[in-house]
């Protein structure tokens, strides 16, 4: 940088950064300006703008795409707080669309049908930071490799059941923990297995944690959850259909809510705090009916998408 | 002597706050949830985040009141990015029920630079916080659009327009920049907050 002051964006840390100012909070699928506003006064640090949650799009079936931009603008004009937008896995098209419209940050998500079996999205190429779902560190290394700028943990999203989410959480952490125990020596046969580039492997072994904030995603329904993957070491939550609807196409009223992300809100921050957790969980009303995933076919579970 | 250093760990990079103090070879810092957690302290910095989520937050949490007392009785106070947007007496275009801790007497603008693709990092060679060139990361920031008298501009930048605009001011004791030495390794400016303290406590 030669003149003073010559500004440069999309850089990493600009978009790592991002995901630094959302820690602690909770990120919210919202389908209509409503929903958005509702989610921004209960303090939500960000929403996800897409036509269907998660729990529809399973309910409905066919294929799930990016949400249309009239959609996504409608609510980037209703709220001040960041707005991000899901992109199919390796469509990178549907991405350079999303940026052209000024989503803060895109999710490459599994929620959506993937346009590509192989390869995912080169995210380099792009000055707005991607967030991508992982199983294990494997492939949230993967992920970073190609230019993520966050992790979610996939859980299985649509459900309400947040054991995914826990299965999830428990291995990327425990897999961190194994590296950083291992000698110096052995990590050449860590990234071979891991399927993860060697700088990479070494880096964590060396910090003892992702290079990028790492959120819990999939099946998140009430506080409880919400502080449960905290205290497993999320950096913060991505609520999807477990705040506007209690089943498939039975939506809560808007007091409901109201009063349910508010408390996940409140949870996320109070983690660690029992007496909180108990006092913020009261007077919710139904959670999500939900599916136990053991209930879903092995093909048709979203966290299975994403190599 | 040891300071004290509470960071405001509601919502947002309060981590990154803890680390960059806690390097310095005087200072204990620790995250601030609750009225109580205020005791003792010498200083307090409000980090980066959602403006909206840490005014939310500080009021569900009951802690609003006792910062905006702390900060009236003098308490040294830093506020980075929306840090900075929770210390301005003014807030431009608040959304609906967004209000701030109060302390500095400037108009902010929320996301005054643009959307995240419009994020950028650059240098600032002169500004108020040392001779030398200081590295700035600017992550949906605000800018400040109007100071008040007492108020010391530290640092400006120019944007688009070419206008200058202001991106760190101090008051007295409450400093605020819009970007985030934090997140860069940047000490600069927590240094300058630390000697703010220093010399508070001397007097």
């Amino acid at each position: 940088m030669s003149a003073e002051n010559a500004k440069v964006t999309g850089t990493s840390r600009v978009k790592r950064g991002m995901a630094e100012m959302l820690k602690g909070g909770v990120i919210m699928d919202v389908v209509t300006d409503t929903q958005a506003k509702i989610a921004e006064d209960a303090g939500a640090v960000a929403v996800m703008a897409l036509e269907r949650v998660p729990a529809d799009i399973r309910a409905t079936g066919g294929v799930a795409r990016m949400s249309s931009p009239d959609m996504i603008e409608k609510i980037i004009s209703s709220v001040s707080i960041p707005v991000m937008a899901k992109a199919r896995i390796g469509h990178f098209v549907e991405a350079q669309i999303l940026q052209e419209i000024g989503v803060d940050y895109i999710d490459e998500s599994e929620v959506l049908t993937p346009a590509d079996y192989e390869n995912h999205i080169d995210k380099w190429q792009f000055t707005v930071p991607f967030v991508c779902g992982s199983t294990n560190l494997g492939e949230a290394l993967r992920r970073i490799n190609e230019g993520a700028a966050m992790i979610r943990s996939k859980g299985e999203a649509g459900t309400g059941d947040v054991s995914n989410a826990t299965t999830h959480m428990r291995k990327i952490g425990a897999e961190i923990r194994r590296l950083v125990s291992m000698r110096d020596d052995e990590l050449y046969v860590a990234a071979k297995e891991l399927q993860a580039p060697y700088e990479l492997v070494k880096e964590i072994a060396e910090t003892g944690k992702l290079p990028v904030v790492l959120f819990t995603a999939g099946g998140i329904a009430t506080p409880a959850d919400a502080a449960m993957m905290m205290q497993l070491g999320a950096d913060g939550v991505f609520v999807g259909s477990g705040i506007f609807n209690h089943a498939p196409g039975q939506p809560a009223t808007d007091q409901e809510s109201a009063a349910r992300a508010k408390a996940i809100v409140q949870a996320t921050t109070a983690y660690s705090n029992p007496a909180k957790l108990a006092e913020v969980s009261r007077g919710l009303g139904q959670a999500m009916v939900g599916i136990n995933v053991s209930d879903i076919p092995v093909a048709h579970r979203l966290a299975e998408r994403g190599w | 002597m040891v300071l004290q250093i509470g960071v405001l760990a509601l919502q947002g990079d309060f981590r990154e706050h803890i680390n960059t103090l806690n390097s310095f070879q005087d200072v204990e810092a620790r995250e601030v949830r609750t009225e109580g957690d205020l005791q003792g302290l010498d200083g307090l910095v409000i980090p980066g985040g959602e403006s909206t989520a840490i005014s939310k937050l500080a009021t569900m949490f009951g802690i609003d009141t006792a910062i905006r007392n702390s900060i009236r009785a003098g308490m040294p106070v830093l506020g980075t990015c929306a840090g900075m947007i929770m210390l301005a007496d003014d807030i431009l275009d608040p959304k609906s029920g967004q209000t701030s801790f109060g302390g500095l007497d400037i108009s902010v603008r929320r996301n005054a630079f643009g959307r995240q693709v419009d994020s950028f990092e650059c240098d600032i060679q002169e500004h108020g916080f040392s001779s030398e060139r200081l590295h700035a990361t600017f992550i949906r920031a605000p800018w400040v659009e109007k100071v008040g008298d007492k108020v010391q501009v530290l640092a400006t930048i120019p944007t688009d327009s070419d206008q200058k605009r202001a991106v760190a001011v101090q008051q007295g004791n409450v400093i605020a920049t819009s970007f985030h030495p934090e997140i860069s390794g940047e000490m600069q400016v927590h240094s300058y907050f630390l000697n703010v303290i220093r010399q508070a406590r001397s007097t």
